[in-house]
């Protein structure tokens, strides 16, 4: 299937600084993409140069088959919905009015945004100056105007910084529902351990480049990721585990009836079989997989090698 | 569509923080202060106020209306965007053309109803006095006409003003410069060209054409000449009939001065990153 939006070699520089350096990128239809990288690695010009804000110096920006700054591109965004880092609204209006006035920008009915205020949960101050919304409550009317029209692209900029536990699962949730109703989502946030159950591929952005981009299993080979093993083990029995484990294999807490073990995720299944066979010493082992921030973590820090 | 929706929205939100009110309030106060005030100096035998009326109100109308047309829409860009409401309104499917236009045409309706009602009041103030004669309810409507236009005028360079800038503060300075040298100082610097010139370069056409390029003078030479009546309490009346030119001239000129600034501020917001 063709890619709903790309990046193809852009580049795009502010003054001296670029940006964002040679990306290339596509958003598959249907599958949620996090975007997450340092602030200042280039995630919101790459969503900027998506809506047409900005152009590329160098490359090609597509959405639907348009370039999104050009002539059609007003065409283009009318499939998209936004959630911008910051949302600001103005004050003096109400929630509601706000809502109908984005309804007729996209041409929509506003039958339905009442009900997507409702989605949101702050339908009971759709009436209420938008003045008087708290932070929470302004990021979840920035969700309902982003959801108007059904949008088949959501680009949500951070959409859970500032949000309490609470707000921040409904985020999840709403993302979650997106995907299940076939819609193209890119999510930009710093929030690495939450996001990566609710996506199906992560682009990871380092100084402006993009270092990675694919699958969680994909990031952790390319990471040439590690497992954590935890250990529970007979006492006084510790120093007998360490002398027949493979030598790749780093212990890297101890004590009389534990031990902590990191290992090349490649070589997990052979360490396990060693471990099985010392049956009667070791008495319980826990693993933990690698998660999103360890591989991001491990990327980062090869990269701040390379250079 | 697009920018009708834009420019009810800039309406809305001009009732919402009372613009709509401040400003019919500020020139329906002057307009009738005018009239219960100003009729001392004719007396009461004047069959006709309204003439006197209107030249008095275009000479107040040049200083006051492009203030408020500049505060109104220095802000209309560069404002948005720094309290971060413009890149969301540009990720909708609108074309920053109509942005700027929508805008645009809802400050001057804004600023259309304050100088309609404000000023209307003072016609029906007279009216009820039964002072109104008919050439001067045509000169006042050219008046009103002519103002909503110099209003138009002023709401597009300070659109313009507001997307060539970065700061908020910025544009507020340059507005308020644009105001200095189209009301203040422009005339001053002609009438110093021609002392200085004493009629050897700069004859009548140059002159006249010196005055169209600014949008306040058009609109004074507009309204003090273009009838009779308003032109014999102007005095601007005589025999050799000051500028000359007519009412269509004049119009053009403002009209061009709402368009041309209007265009530059297209151009200025698509070139403009976000």
């Amino acid at each position: 299937m063709d890619p709903i939006a790309q990046w193809a070699g852009v580049t795009r520089r502010y003054g001296k600084v670029t940006a964002v350096r040679d990306v290339d990128l596509a958003l598959a239809p249907g599958a949620a993409t996090a975007l997450v990288g340092h602030n200042g690695a280039g995630k919101t010009t790459l969503i900027k140069l998506l809506l047409g804000l900005i152009r590329p110096d160098s490359g090609d920006v597509r959405v639907a088959g348009a370039d999104p700054a050009g002539s059609r591109g007003a065409q283009a965004r009318r499939s998209l919905g936004f959630l911008p880092e910051n949302v600001a609204f103005h004050g003096a209006m109400t929630g509601q009015e706000l809502m109908a006035f984005y309804a007729g920008l996209k041409r929509q009915p506003t039958a339905r945004n009442a009900e997507l205020l409702e989605q949101v949960g702050i339908a009971q101050a759709a009436n209420r100056r938008i003045a008087t919304y708290s932070k929470g409550m302004r990021q979840r009317l920035g969700i309902a105007q982003a959801l108007i029209g059904e949008p088949r692209l959501l680009l949500l900029d951070e959409p859970t910084s500032g949000l309490d536990p609470a707000s921040r699962a409904d985020v999840f949730a709403l993302i979650d529902r997106l995907r299940q109703s076939g819609a193209t989502v890119l999510v930009s946030t710093h929030a690495l351990a939450e996001i990566e159950h609710h996506v199906d591929r992560i682009a990871i952005m380092h100084r402006g480049a993009l270092v990675a981009a694919g699958t969680l299993d994909d990031l952790r080979r390319g990471a040439q990721a590690e497992v954590t093993l935890r250990l529970r083990v007979q006492r006084c029995h510790t120093g007998q585990v360490l002398e027949q484990l493979p030598a790749e294999v780093r212990c890297t807490r101890r004590d009389d009836e534990s031990l902590e073990l990191v290992a090349p995720a490649a070589g997990k299944m052979a360490l396990l079989r060693t471990l099985l066979a010392m049956e009667g010493i070791v008495v319980d082992i826990a693993a933990s997989d690698v998660g999103l921030a360890q591989v991001y973590g491990r990327l980062v820090e090869s990269i701040g090698e390379d250079s | 569509m697009n920018v009708w929706l834009l420019a009810l929205q800039e309406i809305r939100i001009g009732l919402r923080n009372r613009w709509v009110m401040a400003t019919t309030l500020v020139l329906g106060a002057l307009s009738l202060s005018l009239v219960l005030l100003g009729s001392a100096p004719t007396g009461d035998v004047k069959a006709d106020s309204l003439a006197i009326v209107v030249v008095s109100l275009a000479s107040l109308t040049i200083f006051l209306v492009p203030l408020i047309a500049l505060l109104l829409s220095f802000d209309s860009i560069v404002g948005e965007q720094e309290r971060g409401t413009l890149i969301l309104l540009l990720s909708y499917p609108v074309a920053r053309w109509q942005v700027v236009l929508g805008k645009v045409l809802g400050q001057t309706a804004i600023l259309a109803f304050a100088t309609i009602v404000g000023y209307g009041a003072a016609v029906v103030a007279l009216w009820l006095r039964g002072e109104v004669g008919d050439e001067s309810i045509a000169a006042f409507t050219t008046m009103v006409l002519s103002s909503i236009m110099l209003g138009a005028s002023f709401v597009a360079i300070g659109c313009l003003a507001s997307t060539l800038v970065r700061e908020r503060a910025t544009a507020a300075g340059l507005a308020v410069g644009a105001w200095l040298f189209f009301v203040l100082i422009y005339d001053t610097a002609v009438l110093g060209v021609l002392v200085a010139d004493q009629g050897r370069i700069v004859g009548e056409t140059a002159l006249n054409a010196l005055l169209l390029l600014n949008p306040t003078d058009a609109y004074r030479l507009l309204n003090m000449t273009a009838t009779e009546s308003t032109s014999i309490y102007s005095g601007m009346a005589g025999p050799g009939d000051a500028a000359g030119l007519p009412l269509p001239v004049f119009l053009a000129a403002l009209g061009a001065w709402v368009l041309v600034p209007l265009a530059l501020a297209v151009i200025a917001f698509r070139r403009r990153p976000i």
